[in-house]
């Protein structure tokens, strides 16, 4: 196992290619939940533990179902069927986590609300998974990516919550009030973000 | 490996992982099942649905829950009317009490010219942060509102608005949710019948010399308005006038007596809620 690749591949989520200020998915939660801090965190929270787990069943799957060379040989494989299998298996996963929240964390299920199940539709997670297959992660890797991927989703949309805090006192031109200013935000942050694009782990 | 092949594996592998999930979905319904009281959801059923927050909860889920557990009176929903107050009243066995629309109502009438300022403030332009300045933010006037337009920016009809330097409740508007009384650092704000046509617009319990310094429109206590009443229903306590609404019958005797012209019947002059009004001893216009 190669710790180097390991550490790049985690700084490269985190940072480099982060899912939201480089690769611009997951935009739709990331503008909704993050008005607060704690529901912004919590989200964070949900999508990382749905990214790494998604990232962990969905390789098994691809590895020994999919692309088996002992099932299809040198022939064509069910690779063209990786999007729907990994959909099935994220929607699957997001039914769980809210039912577990609901029974375990209410709180936190409450302050989340309709923004759970669309975890379902958030293109980030699909996204790591799909990244995962195109990269040829193994599964050490997968899980690793897919769990810092999460966490940069977590850092991004923390940061975000925090200014858009702030932002909310602060005065600017009516056109440009609430949601426009948002995102002008969002894309300076992402400009920020461009510094961290020649970083490597030596 | 030829097409049909191909298309049996598809089949089979999506139908096995589907099974699977399900079967691990249904068991974990079944593990992680939470209790949710019938009546909730029969709430839930017939509120509006529109998860406005009037009603002070968060979306009309929270409030049926809250409304189960008993925290929540059954006519809080001010989308859905006396109509919902009655169904909701009815899962939840309980008589509706027969409420009465009732709308905020701004208790200062310092409008720009007649109340003092200390200072020019320049700062973030909401009521919050200016109160947390010391003396309370640019007025001179303690209780007097700031018009930074806090509650006009928490009010989700849109029915409050700062005009000349003061909040104005815009009556046909209002649904009484009173989100707004919540935003104001002054608690200037209170909630009124809607059939009330006279009120107090001052909520200054300063004593009137001291109040005349900085304001020519606030209630200085002289009781002219307690003597005038003849139903005993308004009285002036700690130096400002209050009226009790279970004894006005809206007469409206008070309103043209006050020297200071706070008290204000609707009916008689409706630019009153607007316009400010001019007084005889008029210094800071």
């Amino acid at each position: 196992m190669d710790v180097t690749k390991l550490l790049s591949i985690m700084l490269g989520a985190v940072l480099v290619n982060n899912f939201i200020f480089s690769q611009f998915l997951g935009i739709c939660p990331f503008m909704g939940v993050s008005k607060k801090v704690d529901t912004a965190v919590g989200m964070g929270l949900a999508v990382t533990f749905v990214m790494g787990l998604a990232s962990a069943i969905c390789w098994p799957i691809n590895e020994f179902l999919l692309v088996n060379k002992a099932i299809y040989g040198e022939g064509p494989n069910l690779s063209f069927m990786q999007t729907i299998v990994y959909i099935l298996v994220i929607a699957s996963l997001v039914q769980f986590v809210e039912m577990f929240l609901k029974k375990s964390v209410p709180s936190l299920y409450e302050s989340l609300g309709i923004f759970l199940p669309l975890i379902t539709t958030n293109c980030a997670v699909l996204g790591a998974v799909l990244l995962n297959t195109q990269n040829s992660y193994n599964f050490i890797e997968s899980v690793v990516y897919g769990v810092t991927g999460g966490l940069g989703f977590l850092l991004a949309i923390f940061l975000f919550a925090s200014v858009r805090e702030r932002l909310e006192f602060s005065e600017c031109p009516k056109s440009f009030e609430g949601f426009p200013i948002a995102l002008v935000t969002a894309g300076l942050i992402a400009l920020c973000f461009m510094g961290f694009s020649g970083l490597k782990v030596w | 490996m030829s097409l049909m092949t191909i298309v049996m594996i598809c089949v089979v592998i999506l139908g096995v992982l589907g099974l699977i999930f399900g079967a691990v979905l249904g068991f974990a319904a079944k593990k992680f099942h939470v209790e949710v009281d019938p009546r909730e959801e029969a709430i839930v059923a017939c509120l509006p649905g529109a998860n406005c927050g009037g009603c002070g909860y968060a979306g009309c889920g929270g409030y049926a829950s809250a409304v189960v557990k008993g925290e929540a009176p059954p006519n809080k929903c001010a989308a859905g009317g006396a109509d919902v107050a009655a169904q909701v009243a009815s899962i939840m066995g309980l008589e509706a009490e027969s409420s009465e629309r009732c709308v905020a109502q701004v208790k200062c009438s310092g409008f720009t010219g007649h109340a003092q300022k200390k200072y020019a403030y320049a700062g973030i332009r909401d009521c919050r942060s200016a109160a947390l300045l010391p003396g309370g933010g640019p007025n001179e006037c303690p209780h007097g509102c700031l018009g930074f337009g806090s509650c006009e920016a928490a009010c989700p009809f849109g029915a409050i608005h700062v005009k000349d330097g003061v909040a104005r409740v815009d009556h046909e508007k209002c649904v009484g949710c009173m989100t707004c009384a919540d935003a104001c650092p002054k608690h200037l704000i209170v909630k009124v019948p809607y059939s009330a046509d006279v009120t107090v617009a001052c909520a200054s319990t300063e004593k009137g010399a001291a109040l005349r310094k900085y304001c020519d429109i606030g209630c200085i206590g002289c009781r002219i308005c307690e003597k005038t009443c003849e139903h005993d229903a308004i009285h002036v306590v700690d130096n400002v006038a209050v009226i009790d609404y279970t004894k006005c019958i809206s007469c409206g005797q008070c309103a043209p007596k006050c020297p200071r012209h706070l008290i204000r019947d609707a009916r008689l002059n409706t630019e009153n809620e607007t316009e400010p009004v001019p007084t005889s001893d008029s210094k800071f216009a």
